[in-house]
């Protein structure tokens, strides 16, 4: 029988290509393959930073030179070679521009071949954008306007300069650099990233986003993000990443840390789509990343949402520290891993706080070889009477070589504590496809239908355009899955 | 339209249809009678082109191509619509966002322009409002939590929308009431049309009240055994499956050449 299958058309749709693989060539000012505390000096002297921070870096080198590699997540590659690695790579600039007429215009072709809007237009979605290129914001957008506020949003180094007060005040307070070896790494070598500051009472009136580039071979990418929402203040944040494709894997060890006041609330979304490595697990980015938020003030709320659908290995932990009372946090997820890729994903709600509630959302959809892990931890502490946490494990499995895993920690030690935990494990079903195909849709359109079925719940947290961005990323990666 | 020839299809090796020859013509209504077992429900799959079942021999012509060399979604986009006897849930996706995907996929494949939000809204709700659905019902996810009335009734709305010009009804009317029947029913009367035929499977003469067939006919272990009238169906009532599966084996065998057994 001639009939294509809904199986084997699945087969073909599994397969598609990167779209963001294509490389920019720029003169880049490089430093050589290695880490040492000279190269961390000259990281700091680049970037003209105070004393205070470089030494808050060498104190963290020296904290990561007793540490080991962490070994126990669900993953599998080898050992990495950390002198083989570039710590600080910049497209050549002379004096750094100062608006967007001066950046380079190859570098605003690659972020316009991304989707990026950096220009004016941007205006239009009413989204300021920090680009950070390897190691380097190339710009920010929309400074002014968020200035008239009294929010800052620029790039990590250009806080370092204009605001360190608020750099020593805050840095590494949520996520210090002894909290685990890549955050240990990160806080050494670190080389940019984006900050934000919103003053007490204000809402941040659009929408902030950073994009983040990969570009300079051999290069691991090590930014750094500090969000800060003082009393009463909000604000949501977007990140994109992608990188060109390469044969060789790549390190990307990120931080970022969320700051929420009193009744401050911070809303951040992530759409990820870093190299993946080709269908038979060459090459691609590690991406490794430590995120939390610190709850800090009573009332407070932080969101994280994340499209996870790039990456050779993800290796992620978005958590909430619920420290003030009735303070809230949430998980929305979305982590996709199809052929080789690897993904062990999750959060930490942490309960200190009175009558704080979390919410976990979290949906894994394997296909390929790909293997999906939720790891999660829920922990509410002693004092925090009459927390409430809901957590929902869903898995989607496309095929029969895929692996989807859950491994939710519960540790309730105050007995009025409500924990509720559900998991589902399912499989796009032949009899789905078959009932969509017999409506007259393709296997292509079927899958992605059931896919995105699958995710809306998560999608519609995140702000409008970038569902729509996630929904047609998630079909791309997808194309070339089921066996 | 359709031309059923020496149709042998297995599932897991095990044969179910043993030899079967249909032949429908535009603007007319067939149903197809038997007892559980008979290979009722694998015709209209592998019509459809299920490839849980494995087609061993014979042919299907549809408007002269070969209907069993095209695609699950190239059928459906020529015409042929399967009510499934069991309405599969999909979760997540509501309804409206997937009729409205199937109802583009095939206007599209006929040339015609696709519905946006609006068109489309006011046609699934007046298709709806016939077949006695609620709005709600738009906003659910896929058969998810509907009862096997709501299936059914949305399989028919599925059929209204579509408008394929060869309907095969699967059991459609198992697990319903009188008034549920009656709807589903007028719904299927509706589309009755000189270009359109109609395969009504059914295990209850019952449905045969509403739809009014212009030939039945009797399946039994993988073939057709009998065909004919209306009158056939109330005969069927009267006696029951064990006198036509002892009657079909007597009038089959002399003519079918040994084809099956």
């Amino acid at each position: 029988m001639k009939t294509a299958t809904p199986a084997r058309k699945i087969d073909s749709f599994l397969d598609q290509e990167y779209s963001a693989g294509f490389e920019t060539l720029l003169e880049a000012d490089t430093l050589p393959k290695g880490l040492s505390e000279d190269v961390i000096r000259v990281i700091s002297a680049k970037k003209g930073e105070p004393e205070f921070l470089l030494e808050w870096r060498l104190e963290a080198y020296r904290r990561w030179l007793t540490m080991t590699a962490p070994k126990w997540a669900a993953v599998d590659f080898p050992d990495i070679d950390f002198q083989d690695i570039v710590y600080y790579s910049a497209p050549k600039k002379k004096d750094g521009p100062k608006s967007l007429d001066e950046v380079d215009p190859e570098l605003l072709k690659t972020f316009e071949k991304l989707g990026v809007p950096l220009h004016e237009r941007a205006r239009l979605a009413g989204v300021a954008v920090d680009a950070v290129f390897d190691s380097v914001s190339v710009a920010t957008t929309f400074q002014k306007e968020l200035g008239e506020h009294g929010i800052i949003f620029c790039s990590f180094s250009e806080a370092v300069k204009t605001h360190p007060e608020l750099i020593r005040q805050y840095l590494g307070t949520v996520v210090p650099p002894s909290d685990n070896f890549y955050a240990a790494l990160n806080s050494a070598v670190f080389s940019d990233g984006s900050f934000v500051f919103i003053p007490k009472g204000v809402k941040c009136p659009m929408e902030l986003s950073t994009y983040f580039r990969i570009n300079a071979r051999d290069t691991g990418q090590f930014e750094r993000t500090l969000i800060i929402a003082e009393e009463g203040a909000s604000v949501s944040y977007l990140e994109g990443c992608t990188a060109p494709m390469r044969d060789e894997n790549q390190l990307h060890a990120a931080v970022v840390e969320l700051i929420a006041l009193d009744d401050a609330k911070i809303k951040y979304s992530t759409v990820q789509n870093w190299y993946p490595g080709d269908k038979d697990g060459i090459g691609g980015i590690y991406n490794f990343v430590t995120k939390r938020g610190d709850c800090r003030g009573a009332r407070s709320h932080i969101s994280w949402t994340q499209v996870e659908t790039g990456s050779a290995i993800t290796w992620k932990y978005p958590s909430v520290i619920l420290r003030g009372d009735d303070s809230v946090g949430d998980f929305h997820s979305v982590a996709l891993s199809n052929h080789r890729q690897q993904a062990d994903t999750g959060t930490k709600m942490i309960h200190m706080g009175r009558n704080t509630k979390s919410t976990i959302l979290s949906k894994g959809i394997s296909a390929g070889r790909g293997s999906n892990t939720f790891r999660g931890l829920v922990r509410i502490s002693p004092k925090a009477e009459g927390a409430r946490n809901y957590t929902q494990c869903d898995s989607l499995l496309i095929g029969d070589q895929c692996a989807a895993h859950t491994f939710p920690t519960i540790e309730a030690r105050n007995p009025t504590a409500h924990v509720e935990h559900e998991a589902t494990t399912s499989r796009i079903g032949e009899d789905q496809l078959f009932y969509a195909m017999q409506r007259g849709l393709t296997a292509e359109d079927a899958v992605s239908m059931i896919v995105n079925g699958f995710c809306r719940e998560v999608f519609k947290e995140l702000p409008m355009e970038f569902a729509v961005e996630a929904q047609k990323l998630l079909g791309v990666s997808l194309e070339g899955s089921i066996g | 339209m359709l031309d059923i020839k020496n149709l042998k299809a297995s599932v897991e090796g095990k044969d179910i249809l043993k030899g079967l020859d249909l032949q429908v013509k535009a603007g007319e209504v067939h149903a197809i009678m038997g007892p559980n077992g008979s290979g009722k429900s694998t015709l209209s799959q592998v019509l459809a082109g299920r490839d849980t079942f494995q087609v061993d021999g014979g042919s299907v012509t549809w408007d002269g191509q070969d209907l069993l060399a095209m695609p699950i979604e190239e059928r459906a986009r020529a015409g042929l619509f399967l009510a499934f006897q069991y309405p599969v849930e999909i979760p997540g996706v509501s309804n409206a966002y997937f009729l409205k995907a199937a109802v583009n996929a095939i206007r599209k494949h006929r040339g015609l322009p696709e519905f946006d939000a609006m068109d489309f809204l006011t046609r699934v709700k007046a298709e709806m409002k016939a077949v006695g659905m609620k709005e709600e019902f738009l906003y659910r996810a896929v058969n998810e939590g509907f009862s096997g009335g709501e299936k059914k009734r949305n399989e028919v709305l599925q059929m209204a929308l579509l408008e394929p010009r060869l309907a095969i009804l699967d059991e459609t009317d198992s697990g319903l009431d009188i008034d549920a029947l009656k709807v589903v029913a007028d719904g299927v009367n509706r589309l009755r049309s000189p270009d359109r035929a109609l395969i009504v499977i059914t295990h209850y003469q019952r449905l045969l009240d509403y739809i009014v067939p212009d030939h039945v006919h009797v399946l039994s272990q993988g073939r057709i055994v009998r065909s004919g009238g209306r009158e056939l169906a109330l005969e069927l009532e009267e006696k029951g499956y064990g006198w036509i599966g002892d009657a079909g084996e007597i009038h089959a065998a002399p003519p079918a050449a040994g084809g099956a057994q």
